[in-house]
């Protein structure tokens, strides 16, 4: 009999999908799906067609309306915030059409969030590859996947090949023990991580998460969690595939029906990692004593827990850091050494690939049930997909978010980044999205990320505030 | 594709930790599928003051730093955002090189798809080009040599680096990465036909 070495899960679907070695440390990969938006996706298909090609793999290959186009409720097909957004809308639109491609466009049911769509849908699946013009790709590892962020070229040279040049990555294990207490959430794991290894921890690393905390979470909690590995420079971040992640997946749109579902199921039960697989890396963090957590600075690695004093920059790991952390007092106007709960707030949001599924709307909703926001605070919420919209609609959860004095939007990326609206100028938003960097929400706008009952919590009180007082 | 071969220039130390995507170019100005018209918006947010006049105290905005083709920056540049305005931004300001401890790994990618090279450097070498930069009051320059994968002082100080040896083919020959693919149809074709018995649910979806 053959021993095999142990694989980690990670090893498995690399070289599933290795076609050819180009050198000591890159592959040419077999890509399974290709994910275009009209941000960057309309870069990469106007490069093809100017260099005279034709996507070779169609049915590989999905567009989804869902960064520039308005939140607002009754968007047209074309509303949009950014000025040069209502052209590169229709030119996605009619390239997609043109080439035949999955095009699911602002008014489809299925539309929302790439990132929420594509395991939503079963466009993702264990074991594939699968890459988006969007560095929170890696949310979609949340179901088993291998999916990471690229650029527009490389984004055209998949449209092109159906594959894709790529450096093998390290790998890294982390281990989350023991059991989250009540109000404390996937976002705050990972928070926690990026807290401990850095904004830079991930460089040239392929995470994976386990331990008993991740194994506990619901599939969606694992998107959260696999959503920010890129914000400590990780572009793969994955939980291989259990159970739950068939389950989730099972009657999706585009997942394997019948016998193909029961075919694909057997071997995606074998992509785990196999006991005693080594990593190039480990690392592990204590969910036992978790608390919910806050970042104060303009990176996400400055953060720490509700109930702490703001950092003095002196106590930063070194002389960079400790300039960072300067800088980030300064654009944030905090001072050092004072309570991050009770800073006042102006806006409160709830949107984004991190944390807009159904779970995260109910989590907030538990915090807003029968309250009002306080007055003068701006909140609204923008679901990460149309069905996650309708769904939320069908329990009711929309009325509760209205009667605490939010607005309630159609689903896109929405606030996340600033691509027009100065709605948030100036002013301190705390938010379910994923990057805290200088003036990503609008000009000067001072970003706290925190988890969906945290910004529930906040928007009440009109400062920053934890939610397990209100639960 | 641009080439690269070597870049001989005058460098700028902006010696800051995690320079995301967002401050190389803000989302702002992402509009429009054109491949140029980045440059002019590079650190918009750093470069620019309110009122829209150049912040004279952002180096790019110093002579001769105005002029410069090489950056020096510390660890995790480029991370965050995929937007591949990031280098298109950078290169068309005239940068040809990065140097830093370590890059976002999207980023890294999409500089040798635009005519830019990203550099890791030790930290140490990278104070040492600092220092030299700053004694020669930004007037000696710094060679960044893909052919050789060395990195010259305006001392001359050589610091070796290495690349991804198929990017750095890419770069050197500004070739079609494309073509260069479509031309290995044979291998890829070969794969699929296998891979498509072992998985066939990755290639159906309708």
């Amino acid at each position: 009999m053959i021993t095999q070495t142990p694989r980690t899960f990670f090893e498995k679907v690399w070289q599933d999908h290795v076609i050819k070695s180009l050198d000591q440390e890159s592959d040419l990969l077999q890509i399974d799906r290709l994910v275009l938006h009209e941000l960057s996706g309309s870069q990469a298909l106007r490069a093809l067609e100017e260099a005279g090609r034709q996507p070779i793999s169609r049915q590989q290959v999905f567009t989804v309306i869902e960064h520039l186009i308005s939140t607002q409720p009754g968007r047209g097909p074309c509303d949009s915030v950014s000025t040069s957004g209502p052209s590169m809308i229709q030119t996605t639109r009619e390239a997609s059409k043109k080439w035949g491609v999955h095009f699911i466009d602002y008014d489809d049911p299925r539309q929302g969030i790439a990132h929420v769509v594509a395991p939503e849908l079963g466009i993702a699946f264990p074991g594939a590859t699968l890459v988006c013009c969007d560095s929170h790709t890696s949310t979609i590892g949340g179901v088993g996947a291998l999916a990471w962020g690229i650029g527009a070229s490389e984004a055209e040279h998949v449209l092109a090949t159906q594959t894709l040049a790529q450096a093998k990555p390290k790998t890294m294990r982390v281990t989350f023990n023991g059991s989250l207490k009540p109000g404390v959430f996937a976002k705050d794991m990972i928070l926690a991580l990026i807290g401990k290894i850095g904004a830079q921890g991930g460089i040239g690393f392929a995470t994976e998460y386990a331990g008993q905390a991740v194994q506990d979470l619901s599939v969606e909690g694992r998107l959260t969690l696999c959503n920010m590995s890129i914000e400590f420079s990780c572009k793969y971040g994955f939980v291989p595939p259990d159970e739950k992640t068939f389950q989730y997946l099972k009657g999706a749109e585009f997942s394997p029906k019948a016998a193909a579902w029961d075919q694909a199921v057997a071997y995606w039960s074998t992509l785990a990692s196999d006991p005693g697989a080594q990593f190039d890396k480990e690392v592990t963090i204590d969910c036992n004593m978790l608390e919910p957590q806050v970042t104060w600075g303009i990176s996400p690695q400055q953060v720490g827990a509700i109930g702490i004093n703001i950092p003095a920059p002196k106590t930063a790991s070194d002389h960079e850091a400790q300039a960072l952390g300067e800088r980030a007092l300064n654009y944030m106007r905090l001072e050092a050494q004072t309570p991050l709960l009770g800073v006042p707030i102006d806006v409160a949001y709830i949107g984004s690939c991190t944390n807009a599924r159904l779970s995260d709307l109910r989590a907030a909703a538990a915090v807003l049930k029968g309250r009002k926001i306080k007055p003068g605070i701006q909140a609204i919420c923008v679901p990460g997909s149309t069905a996650v919209k309708h769904a939320a609609e069908a329990e009711g959860l929309d009325q509760i978010f209205i009667q605490a004095g939010f607005e309630w939007h159609e689903s896109a990326c929405g606030f996340c980044g600033h691509i027009g609206d100065n709605r948030f100028a100036n002013l301190r938003v705390i938010s379910t999205t994923n990057r805290n960097f200088e003036s990503r929400q609008g000009p000067q706008t001072r970003t706290h990320l925190a988890s969906p009952a945290t910004v529930a919590a906040s928007a009440i009180k009109g400062c920053i505030a934890d939610a397990r007082e209100l639960i | 594709m641009e080439a690269l071969k070597k870049v001989s220039g005058i460098a700028a130390p902006f010696m800051r930790i995690n320079i995301d995507t967002d401050q190389i170019i803000p989302a702002l100005f992402l509009g429009g599928t054109d491949a140029k018209g980045y440059g002019a918006h590079l650190f918009h947010g750093w470069r620019f003051l309110p009122d829209g006049s150049p912040n004279p105290d952002f180096i790019l905005n110093q002579s001769p730093y105005d002029r410069s083709q090489v950056l020096l920056a510390d660890r995790n540049f480029g991370c965050g955002s995929s937007r591949e305005r990031a280098p298109k931004a950078l290169r068309e300001f005239g940068f040809r090189a990065v140097i830093a401890p370590s890059f976002g790994g999207i980023f890294f990618n999409n500089c040798y798809r635009n005519g830019l090279v990203p550099v890791e450097l030790p930290i140490e070498n990278i104070r040492v080009l600092v220092d030299e930069v700053a004694h020669t009051q930004g007037q000696g320059l710094i060679t960044v040599d893909l052919e050789a994968l060395t990195v010259t002082s305006p001392s001359g100080q050589h610091f070796s680096f290495s690349a991804p040896p198929a990017l750095r083919e890419m770069l050197l020959h500004g070739m079609d990465e494309i073509a260069l693919t479509l031309s290995q149809s044979s291998h890829i074709d070969g794969f699929r036909q296998m891979d498509r018995t072992k998985r066939p649910w990755a290639y159906f979806t309708q």
